[in-house]
Formats: structure tokens, sequence, C-alpha cells
């Protein structure tokens, strides 16, 4: 435990890539291997299942420390993190504990998650009054669900390639999918020549990178090097049929097989030995279901028939990447294509659920331009850009494939709530509640704010400085950690989409919301409001559907 | 209904029976000042009664012709009827309370505080009185601080690990207080040379006219640039961090000194290398002991975290009220606040 206490101060303390990389292979070279598979799951964003609530741990702390619950809480408002504020506020003790990360995590947190609430409580008694605060401050946080360390995946990928003496994409395919840590698990990472994770793993995915407009027309040209596709607004995956077994995995690279039981199904039918890399989009009818109507499927247990009918699922295949038990993934993309485009129509038979993604024919660079203005209405984001010839590299390569997103929609709206961010922004007034003007009725012309959104991102860090000091000055009221406060500011506000939704106030829901920039140059009356919203509404999806 | 002894006007704390202002923010007549941090003592009182300790560092800032005069901790003074002295604080050098008695009734003003001893100052002394004004900077349970050694020896192994890098070691710290705080701790022994930016050399020598010992210190300069670059300390005031200034000394690590270092989210947001939590005010424990000292029997709190303190103290059965002055930043989070203290 020591140790990775030092190792998260070391990354902690500095903010230059370097020196983490050196005190991650600092760690990882001297640490048993039980540890240091632990420290691993932690670095890279896993979490044990949460054994203790924030609740019982706020008032067991309040007990230990004889403080008011309310004083617990007036110095989480202040602090942002439950772990940390926990941790400062119980007693100094600095004795130190003296077992391994390992024991701590399977002696005594694992544990914790069958106990009963008298054993928690001792179990957090004990650790309390043995845990110095950078230790204690730790074990609150793996309890509490994560490790927010500011230290990427990526630089944990470095630094155990660089340890295990292979190319860093090598280690980022051994790190994909799921791993139970062990010593053994954790040893076959770091071995020269690796024995593949098994067939359960998707391979790590390829991610597009943003194009700036301006460049698009120099970039593609000539045109007939490019595969030009819709960009589906869905969740990407990897459809793997291996070992005679059929798994869907997320680009989150969490198994999302037990929601998607269609596509399991429809991908049995393909050979064993086949890797698809796609989209899974809502479908009903020909066209496709807001992102929101597919998110209902996920985080399920099962899948009942009703959903399944509500929301129904495709997969739009877009490459191929392993096919009769073979890695075909350094051939080129047309290569890839051609034999998908094989795969799929010898097997699918009369199943719409796996369906092929389809280049789309432009003669000119001006008939791109104006299929793409039209994406909006076909359902989708944009443009995926890929070079023919590319093979399918790992993690997020400039330069041979493109998102090319239409403009955002925007509006301009009124900042009315605040709270404090987390991490970084812990003790910034950072997340935002914004609101419209609501549309005066023929019987009163008063007109109130009403929420439309929740943003926290878009600012420079100058702005949400200046912000927080207007938040302070300008508190209306308080409940818990949010702040109301004076309707004075204005943003302008970019959001993907806008859709009817029954479970926000305004009826509208936006997706993707930021903050594009602040309208300093607006009065609050000038704000937009909820008919303007309307209007953008029927603009992006046409005939006005009723309200439901 | 009989007036209190002081009261808050649009100038500050006054005491119309003795017609003095206490730390007033607006030019007026006389005025008593608790230390010489600029948001204490202020341009443009006709008289200024402060510490003696506190003079050279109020003529720095107010000018050479300023009207001072200076006491000894415990003398007193009397203005029709009204008996004021002034009382150890523990803050910074000369820094004091300031006790005001009238018909046996006694009121004190704590000023900025700390309980905790510091080398570089009279240690606070508790003073008995019915009504305490009390600061409330870190008016917060999470806020406890650790003895001074343990902190200096902190900044002693960060600066020789800095050495052995080729690093200049950067520390940052209030220019009148915290950094001859810091200093002192180098007189005996330092790991190297020491620096220190042009806006804290003019308060080094009234430290060592009040008999603090500090280390010989070089200004921090393009001429000691050489000198320091990769071996030397340099104290410099917050505002110095990331300025062109900083540039002369690369390659270099950057760590600043003070109690909002506790909080990390605090210390990462500086995006520097390293927090020290070294505060001139009092922690939790520091402000409870302190006000329990007092007996007093109504406590008003004032700067910082005051909603919190009123609140506990009152559930503890003493009774307090917070006091709005522009002191007061609404929950002790903002950045300049102890810079302005
Ligand atoms: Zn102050
Ligand atoms: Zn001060």
């Amino acid at each position: 435990m020591k140790a990775f206490a030092e190792l998260f101060r070391a990354l902690d303390e500095t903010t230059r890539t370097k020196e983490k990389v050196a005190a991650l292979t600092r760690y990882f070279r001297t640490a048993q291997p039980r540890d240091a598979s632990w420290a691993l799951f932690f670095l890279t964003g896993e979490k044990l299942s949460r054994a203790v609530s924030s609740s019982l741990l706020k008032e067991w702390v309040s007990e230990r420390t004889t403080l008011p619950l309310w004083m617990v809480e007036e110095c989480y408002d202040s602090v942002g993190d439950l772990a940390e504020t926990l941790a400062l506020l119980l007693p100094e003790e600095s004795a130190g504990r003296e077992e391994s990360l390992a024991e701590l995590v399977e002696g005594t947190l694992l544990p914790l998650q069958k106990a009963s609430e008298v054993q928690k409580k001792e179990t957090l008694y004990e650790i309390w009054d043995t845990a110095p605060l950078s230790e204690r401050f730790l074990i609150h946080k793996l309890l509490t669900g994560g490790l927010r360390v500011g230290v990427s995946k990526a630089l944990v990928t470095r630094a155990l390639a660089q340890l295990a003496g292979v190319e860093e994409a090598e280690m980022a395919h051994r790190l994909t999918g799921t791993w139970e840590p062990s010593e053994e698990g954790y040893r076959s990472l770091l071995q020269k020549e690796y024995h593949s994770t098994g067939p359960g793993n998707p391979y790590p995915f390829f991610l597009a990178s943003p194009l700036d407009e301006s460049e698009a027309s120099t970039l593609f040209s000539p045109l007939d090097e490019w595969c030009f596709e819709w960009k589906w607004d869905g969740i990407r995956a990897q459809l793997l049929h291996r070992n005679k077994e059929c798994l869907v995995w997320s680009r989150g690279e969490e198994a999302v097989t037990e929601s998607f039981p269609e596509v399991q199904e429809a991908l049995s039918a393909l050979p064993n030995g086949t890797v698809l890399d796609g989209e899974l989009v809502a479908w009903k009818g020909d066209a496709p279901l807001p992102f929101g109507e597919l998110q209902r499927r996920l985080n399920r247990k099962k899948v009942g028939k009703k959903l399944l009918t509500e929301v129904p699922v495709r997969f739009i295949a877009y490459d191929l990447l392993q096919v009769e038990g073979n890695d075909i993934r350094e051939d080129p993309l047309a290569s890839r294509r051609k034999r998908l485009t094989e795969l799929l129509g010898e097997n699918s038979g009369s199943s719409t659920v796996l369906t092929l993604s389809m280049p789309l024919a432009a003669t000119s660079f001006e008939e791109l331009r104006q299929q793409r203005a039209s994406a909006r209405e076909q359902g989708t984001e944009g443009l995926m850009v890929k070079r023919w010839s590319s093979p399918y590299r790992v993690g997020r390569k400039r330069g041979d494939w493109w998102k090319w997103k239409v403009d955002p929609l925007t509006l301009d709206a009124v900042l009315t709530y605040a709270q404090k961010g987390h991490g970084r922004r812990a003790d910034l007034f950072s997340d935002y509640t914004f609101a419209l003007w609501s549309t005066p009725s023929e019987h009163d012309d008063k007109r109130e704010l009403v929420t439309i959104a929740k943003a926290y991102s878009g600012l420079t860090d100058n702005e949400m400085r200046e912000v927080d000091h207007f938040v302070r000055k300008h508190t209306v009221e308080r409940f818990g950690p949010v702040r109301r406060v004076e309707p004075h500011l204005v943003f302008e506000l970019g959001f993907d989409d806008i859709r009817r939704s029954r479970r926000h106030k305004a009826g509208l829901a936006l997706r993707f919301p930021r903050m594009l920039r602040w309208r300093r140059d607006k009065k609050t009356e000038e704000a937009d409001s909820l008919l303007t919203a309307e209007e953008l509404l029927h603009a992006v999806h046409g005939v006005p559907d009723e309200p439901s | 209904m009989k007036r209190p002894l002081l009261e808050l006007t649009d100038a500050g704390l006054y005491c119309e029976q003795g017609d003095f202002f206490i730390d007033p923010w607006k030019p007026r007549g006389t005025a008593v000042i608790t230390h010489a941090h600029a948001d204490h003592s202020r341009y443009g009182a006709e008289q200024y009664l402060a510490h003696h300790h506190s003079l050279p560092f109020m003529r720095h800032r107010l000018g050479k012709s300023a009207p001072l005069s200076g006491v000894e901790y415990g003398e007193t003074v009397e203005r029709n009827g009204v008996t004021v002295s002034l009382h150890p604080a523990g803050h910074i050098l000369g820094s004091a309370q300031v006790r005001v008695e009238y018909r046996g009734e006694i009121w004190v003003v704590s000023g900025d505080y700390k309980v905790l001893p510091d080398a570089s100052c009279a240690p606070f002394e508790p003073v008995r009185c019915h009504h305490f004004i009390t600061e409330a900077t870190f008016a917060l349970p999470i806020y406890r601080w650790q003895p001074d050694e343990v902190i200096f020896q902190e900044i002693r192994a960060w600066w020789e690990k800095n050495r052995a890098e080729g690093k200049t070691s950067l520390l940052y710290a209030y220019a009148l207080g915290k950094a001859q705080r810091i200093l002192q701790a180098f007189a005996e022994t330092a790991p190297g040379p020491i620096g220190v930016h042009g806006a804290v050399l003019p308060y080094l020598s009234g430290y060592r006219a009040a008999g603090i010992a500090l280390p010989e210190v070089l200004s921090a300069n393009a001429k000691h640039a050489p000198i320091l670059r990769g071996e030397g300390l340099i104290i410099a005031p917050p505002s110095a961090a990331s300025s062109p200034w900083t540039r002369k000394f690369a390659p270099h690590s950057q760590a600043f000194a003070s109690g909002w270092m506790r909080v990390r989210g605090k210390r990462r947001r500086r995006t520097l290398d390293r927090g020290f939590v070294l505060s001139d005010h009092a922690d939790w424990p520091g402000l409870l002991e302190a006000i329990s000292a007092t007996g007093a029997e109504m406590v008003s709190a004032t700067h910082g975290a005051t909603r919190a303190l009123v609140r506990y103290l009152n559930e503890t059965g003493i009774p307090a009220k917070p006091l709005e002055t522009p002191f007061t930043g609404e929950d002790g989070t903002s950045d300049q606040e102890e810079g302005r203290s």
C-alpha cells in the first residue's frame, strides 16, 4: 500500500508526461506482480463494485469525528471530492498500514461487499485508526469507485510497453478488454511474446480524428482515394464470433452482449473466426431512432420483448478485422471492405440486423458537400472519411480516418444554476444549468426561464474562473452543492441534436450541449426563447411531430 | 438600549466612545492597525497606531511621511475613557489583537492570527474578553496544520532533490510574513544559495532589526541568475508564478506555500509541482482553542468561512454571528484571499 500511495503522490505532483511515465515505470519495475496487477486495474479506470454508500460513509465520519453531519456536507461542498473530504476530516494517524495493495483489496475491500453493516463500520474504523492521510484518501477512492489521477490509459500503456520492451500498439492490444487482476495475468502482459488475452477480447479500436472544415477540400483530393460514409449516431462496437462464442463489445471496451440479443443471434449466422467493426444504431422502419432510445437498451440484465419491439437495433458494419480466424487489420481498407461485402452478402440471409454501411457515391467535391449538408435529415451526424489504402490502426492516429461532422446547432441561453466540478475543477463552479425564455401565452405576457440543458465544457480556464467568481457573488439560493444564481450571463450553446422529451420541463432535450462562447454582448432579455428552440427542432427534423 | 462599543460602519469597525477605527478601509481619522498587510493597513488615516514592529512595513506601503505611532504589546492608550492595547496575534511580525475596554466591558478584535508557534514573530496570546471578533479564513475542520519543523523539513528535502536534478527551487509565498517565516528556517544551514524576488526584499530589514535571524540572500535578478540557477531556493510572491521572470531560472521546480494547499483540487489547479501546507492563519482547532480561551459571551466571525463557524459555535453553546466586512470572501476559497490578508 505504501508503494502504491507513493506512486499516486508522484503522479499527482507532476504535470509532466515524462515524469509520470517515469514514476509508473519505477513502480511497475519493483512492485510484486499481484500488487502491480491491482495497481494496473485501478490506474486504467477499473473499479470495484460499491461496498459502502456515500451517505453511510459521511454518517460514520461524522460519528467518528463528533462533527455534525451538516459540517461534513459543508466541507464536502468546499473540497468537491468525497474521498478527500472524509480523509481530511478524520484524525491524523501516522502508524501506517503494512499490508500490500493486493492484501488490502483482496483481504479487506472485496470482502466488504458481502459484509454486514456492522462489519463494514468496524472495518472502516480500523482503517481510519491505522492509515495515514494519503492512504486513507486512496482507500476511500477505491471504495467509492474510481481513481482519477490525471493519468491516462495511454501513459500506463507506454510505461508497460517500455518495461516489456514491446511496441505501444502491442501493449494497447494486450490491455484491451476484460481482465481480472492476477499474478499470472500481469506476468503474461509483460512477456516479450504474448499469448493473446484470449478469444473473448476485441481488437483495440481505431478512432477517427475530427476534421477542420477548411482542410477538407485539399485533404480529400483526389476524391477516389477516399471512402465516404454516413456517421451514424449510435454506439461504436465490435462483433466477435470466435470459438463458437458471439460477443458484442462497445468502444468503452465493455461487453454489452446481453443488451443486444438480436445482434448476437445475427452474428451467430456468420462463420466462426469473424470480427466486425461498426455502429449499433436504434432503427425503426427505414430511419434511425434518437440516441436516447438506444441508451434504453443498455445496462439491463435482460432486454424484454417489449423493449425489443419498441427499440429494434441494427449493426451497421463498416470494417472486417478478422475473417476465417485470420487477423487482416494490416490489409488495406479497400480489400477489407471487399471481403466484408462478400461475407455479409453470403451470410446475412433475409435478416436486416447486420447491414453494410454503404459508401456514398460522389463524383465531385461539391456533390459531396451537398450530400453532407443533408446529414441531419438522414439522421446522421455527418460523414466518416477513410483512406482506401489504410490499415486498421490502434487508437487515435491522425491521417487516415476522419470524422467530418455537420455544424452544430446553437441557442443563446441564460446561466441559472451552477455546481462545482470534479477533479481539476473541484473548487470551481464549472458545471452549469442553462435556461431559455418560456413562450408567453395569450392570457399572460410574463415570461420565465425554463431549464433547457446542462453543460460543463467549452470555456477557457480564465472564463471559467470569471464565471466562478460571478457565481460566488451572485448566489440567490443554495440547494446543497447547487447554487441558483442571478440570471445575468448569456452563453451560446452548441449541440448535436434537439429532440422532444417528456422527461424535460422544456419538453425538449439537447444532445451533447456545450458552451461555444460567452455572449457578453447579450442581455438576459435577449436570450433565445423556447419558441426559437421549437423552430430549430422543426428545421432539423422536418414536420412537427405531435408532442407525446 | 446601550450602543455596542464597536460598530461596523461603511469605513470599518468604529469605536464611537473613543473615536477611532480598527483597520478602516476608507480614509478616516484615527486608525488602530492590527498588522501591516495591505487589506488591514490602508492609506488615508489622519493618525495610525500600530505595534512598533509594524511601522517599517507600513512606512514602505504608506510612504515616509505617514503619521505613524508605535506601541509595545500590552502598553495602554487612553481615549476619552476607552483603554486600547495591542496583544500578540502570531500572524506576522508586529501583528496584534486590539483590546478595547470601556467601563469594565472588554472587546477584542483578533485581526489575522494563528496559534501555532512561528519563530518569526511573537506567539499568539489569548486575551479574556466579553466580545471577541475573530477571523475565519480557514474555519472548516478539514484545515489542520502541522508544526513548522515538519513543513520546513519537507521544503528542505524538496530543495535538495531539485538541486540533485539541477533544478532551481522556486517557492511562492506572500512577500510579507510567510517569506520571512520560511527564510528564518534556513538561517543556520541551507542546502544552497538563497534568492528573493524584488517584492520580498523591502520587508527583510524590519525583521532583522527586530532580532529575527535571516540568512544572507541574493536579489533574484539577471545578475545573480547564474549563481541561483540549478542550485538555489528563490522565494517570490505568488503573482510572480508564470511571469517571464521565472524563465531566468529554468529548469526549475515550482511550489506554493499556503494553507489552501491542504486541498488537492486547489493544489492541482495551480499546476505547480508541489504545495506546502503552511499558513499564517489559525486552523480549525486553533480557532476553537483561541475562541474558548477568550471566555467571550459573544463571538463575531469575519474573513472567510464565517457561515460554518457561526453555526458550529451556536450549536456548541457559544453565541456567535457573522460580521460582514470587505475582507469577507464568500467561503474562503478565493485564491487572493490570503494574499489580501
Ligand atoms: Zn487579512
Ligand atoms: Zn494578514
